[in-house]
């Protein structure tokens, strides 16, 4: 478990890097990804606030669009078992929930090992995810046209990567397929940022026609 | 700092509170109430909905036109080996190599 956890903390990492190359090449301080990655720890949704705001949409609806990827971890909390402990360690233990730590505290056969796994895991994302992100930052600081070392394919592509499982999902892919296309046909005529929200509109249509189709097969 | 900074670091203040919010929820209130599974799925679906608009946006436009060749390939060459399930810091440095031959073959 320990190997596992070291190599989930360093592919976090490299994820931080080229967060934070991302983030100054798109012309943000280099000290903003390194706060930010320290302070919210949440990946996606700060690649989408960064992505959004770079694009030159309102910085709030970036952030409202970061809380929403975001909504996730309140499911995350009602699944997680009894590993926070309270006082100070229940806020430092709220403040790693995340993906990694709670897919693998759920791993674990019992309640010693789940607590080990989960604060193993969170702090270690904790630490190497704004280290990555402060890595990155420095690198491009020093590197102005970062396109041309193909920074700019990285980016989409790491995200790509790490929700290519959840589009395994049937359902999950039409609404994806659906709120993309909503999303590409809006880009040329609205404001950047508004045409990944707009994304949700689109994708609402199927995702909420599912039950009924299922009822009816039912019958 | 300039004002168009400190409207970016309030949101981002705004993100990382809100997202403390989001994670102090459920453990709270776990004991008390039960989670329809339906609404679980729906907030993960509309997760993955927001991610893949925003890998769309970010490969194919630049403002409000198409971007050029290289990273779209790029990102393609990528998105397949991470289909065929290859490790992440493959998936990245093909993507990025791919682009940048692109970008010195054709300038």
């Amino acid at each position: 478990m320990r190997r596992a956890i070291v190599l989930m903390c360093l592919s976090v990492g490299l994820i931080g890097v080229s967060y934070g190359a991302s983030a100054v090449a798109a012309g943000f301080p280099a000290w903003l990804p390194v706060v930010t990655a320290s302070l919210v720890v949440a990946g996606s949704s700060e690649f989408l606030f960064v992505g959004i705001i770079a694009g030159g949409g309102n910085p709030f609806a970036a952030a409202l669009a970061g809380l929403l990827v975001n909504a996730r971890h309140v499911p995350y909390g009602l699944a997680l078992p009894d590993v926070l402990g309270s006082g100070w360690r229940r806020v430092l233990g709220t403040h790693v929930m995340n993906d990694e730590s709670v897919v693998m505290a759920l791993s674990q056969p019992d309640a010693a090992r789940q607590r080990g796994t989960y604060w193993m895991s969170g702090l270690g994302v904790l630490l190497c995810w704004p280290l990555g992100a402060l890595l990155g930052a420095g690198a491009a600081t020093f590197v102005h046209n970062t396109n041309a070392f193909g920074l700019d394919a990285i980016f989409p592509s790491v995200i790509l990567a790490l929700i290519l499982p959840a589009l395994k999902d049937k359902s999950t892919r039409h609404a994806a397929l659906a709120g993309t296309a909503v999303a590409l046909a809006v880009s040329p005529f609205t404001p950047a940022g508004l045409p990944e929200l707009l994304a949700l509109a689109g994708a609402a249509i199927i995702l909420l026609r599912k039950p009924k189709q299922e009822a009816e097969a039912a019958r | 700092m300039k004002a168009s900074e400190i409207i970016v670091v309030s949101a981002m203040l705004a993100l990382a509170t809100g997202t403390f919010a989001l994670r102090w929820t459920g453990p709270a209130l776990r004991a008390r109430v039960v989670f329809p599974p339906r609404a679980r799925q729906l907030l993960e679906a509309a997760a993955i909905v927001l991610l893949t608009a925003l890998v769309a946006i970010t490969t194919l436009t630049e403002g409000h036109s198409f971007a050029d060749w290289p990273r779209p390939i790029g990102v393609a060459v990528g998105a397949i080996l991470a289909w065929r399930k290859a490790p992440l810091v493959l998936v990245v440095l093909a993507a990025a190599a791919t682009d940048a031959i692109l970008r010195l073959a054709f300038p």
